[in-house]
């Protein structure tokens, strides 16, 4: 359970530069809610998702995550939490280590790191196990560096890092956009199996109004760091692009957002 | 006549390689393990020598001042992390920051310029007294204690700790979101690399029987220089293969230098020519307009 209350960020502040990103966002995600959030360029969906995880911390307002109020804690202490999957296939995992020792890094996702083995031999067989569900093969390249595998691969194993620990929250940011589209619906397949295997709680945002109308049982666009509409259910299911458009059309000023 | 000259020089190289070696030791985890570009290492050098020379001629067993220069070579490479990470000051700056104030530190420890040995017990004093030629049972020790601590570190590299802290010079926003706090990770990996170092000086004054507060000058460069010659023999495919690269390196370095000194360079040039090998091999892929250099760094 995510509560935003009247969260603001503003950058650049008091300068010529100065951009208000969220003014004023309140937001209740309950558990079990998978939210797609669109908006075009400039409607501060990634600071959203900034302030969420702590990258970031907001001018005013509250964050809190099941109970705990994380408005400013960092966010490497909110781990527990989130898991995070990035836009940019190369930003989940570090290229210079193996396949498995990305995942043993995952497994220990939020809790301390001590002086045992990074790679747990009683571990070996799960990490053979989650890969096989990838069917990339990966499972018998295990000591292969992650550097040798592809964009897809990577976000494929990202996802799969996601799930060794499941979290409270999963921050999904554009995380198929940087892939070509045969990889990107084989990656939004795999997500949509994990997060309903695991009946995770997932923010998405994403460009792709088609993707955001798909997936999730509520979708959310924002505008000038705003929720322009927030619906779901029956509404949602029944929603097409076109409805988007003929709505909002004037303020998407995105053509982007349209491409399905 | 020069091929013995050639074999002359081979002792010598592998004694000084393996004793310079920790210090490619200690620039492997800062430069390669984290990213980051740490200039510390020309003061915290001669702080180790500094540290274990002047308890030595206050008396005191050369084995404290050794753990002493290992203590004090971790508190400096954590002062310039904390520079960084805390004070946000850029990585290049904090090591030259950390290394000019080592310069006066190191001065206070010594109480002069420099403090010869050779009429004093060291450490290596016992096995400069057995009955057989020096080079046996000093390479032995230096292979020893050098082989010891790459063990050693390859073993940290492989714990959680220390996979978190490879991820933290690799993908520094991947491994916060996994809940590492890596200003911890690039102030610790900052204090052990200095401990090496540190470790590698107050060795290295104890085998030459001299410290001089100078003796630390260029050695971030002769380091970085071994590292590439080890890496370019034998790549860096996991890290054990990168921590024995950086002693081979470093033994290959000092050979190729006793070589030139054979042929007549003067070692007042050394310098000038182990700063002309560095840039070759860095410039060379950026004038093949290779994509990536060779190195990839942090925080600069």
């Amino acid at each position: 359970m995510i509560e935003l209350a009247e969260v603001k960020k503003t950058f650049s502040r008091g300068t010529v530069d100065e951009k208000v990103a969220i003014n004023g966002l309140t937001l209740h995600i309950r558990d079990g809610d998978f939210v797609t959030i669109i908006g075009s360029n400039g409607a501060g969906k990634t600071t959203a998702l900034n302030l969420i995880s702590g990258t970031y911390f907001p001018d005013e307002g509250n964050i809190v995550i099941d109970g705990v109020d994380v408005t400013n804690i960092p966010e490497h202490r909110r781990a527990k939490f989130l898991g995070r999957i990035f836009q940019d296939p190369l930003m989940g995992t570090a290229a210079s280590m193996s396949i498995e020792e990305n995942l043993a890094i995952a497994d220990l996702r939020g809790k301390r790191r001590g002086l045992g083995w990074g790679v747990e031999k009683s571990r070996r067989g799960h990490y053979r196990d989650i890969l096989k569900m990838l069917d990339l093969g990966l499972e018998d390249r295990m000591k292969d560096m992650v550097s040798l595998l592809s964009g897809g691969q990577r976000q494929s194993l990202t996802l799969l890092m996601v799930t060794l620990s499941i979290p409270k929250l999963l921050l999904l940011d554009e995380h198929t956009a940087a892939l070509d589209p045969k990889t990107a619906q084989r990656v939004m397949e795999l997500t949509e199996k994990i997060i309903t295997d695991n009946n995770l709680t997932t923010v998405m945002v994403t460009h792709n109004m088609q993707q955001a109308i798909q997936y999730g049982n509520r979708m959310i666009m924002l505008h000038e760091g705003r929720i322009q509409f927030d619906i779901e259910g029956e509404e949602k299911n029944n929603l097409t692009v076109e409805d988007v458009v003929k709505k909002f059309g004037e303020k998407l000023k995105d053509e982007t957002l349209l491409v399905a | 006549m020069f091929l013995s000259s050639f074999l002359r020089t081979i002792p010598i190289s592998l004694e000084q390689g393996l004793a310079y070696g920790i210090v490619a030791l200690g620039i492997v985890i800062s430069f390669r393990i984290l990213a980051f570009p740490d200039l510390t290492v020309d003061g915290s050098f001669p702080l180790g020598a500094a540290a274990v020379s002047r308890l030595i001629i206050e008396g005191i067993h050369p084995i404290y001042g050794v753990m002493l220069a290992i203590f004090l070579g971790f508190i400096a490479g954590c002062f310039t992390g904390l520079l960084n990470t805390k004070l946000k000051i850029n990585s290049l700056l904090a090591g030259i920051l950390m290394m000019t104030i080592l310069y006066s530190v190191n001065l206070r420890i010594m109480g002069r310029s420099n403090i010869q040995l050779l009429t004093v017990n060291t450490l290596l004093t016992p096995l400069e007294s057995l009955e057989m030629n020096r080079f046996i049972p000093i390479i032995t020790f230096f292979f020893l204690v050098t082989i010891g601590i790459k063990i050693l570190t390859d073993m940290f590299l492989h714990t959680q700790l220390g996979f978190a802290m490879r991820a933290t010079g690799d993908n520094e926003q991947m491994i916060r979101t996994l809940g590492t706090n890596t200003d911890n990770m690039t102030i610790l990996g900052l204090g052990i690399s200095n401990a090496f170092v540190a470790l590698s000086g107050a060795l290295v004054c104890q085998d030459q029987g001299f410290s001089d507060v100078g003796m630390g000058i260029g050695m971030i460069v002769a380091g970085l220089a071994s590292i590439i010659i080890g890496e370019a023999l034998l790549g860096t495919k996991t890290v054990q293969r990168m921590t024995l690269a950086a002693i081979v390196g470093s033994i290959i370095y000092k050979f190729i230098i006793s070589i030139g000194l054979r042929l007549g360079l003067a070692p007042t040039d050394l310098k000038l020519a182990t700063g002309i090998m560095v840039v070759l091999a860095l410039g060379i892929p950026a004038l093949k307009k290779e994509k990536e250099g060779k190195l990839h760094l942090r925080g600069v």
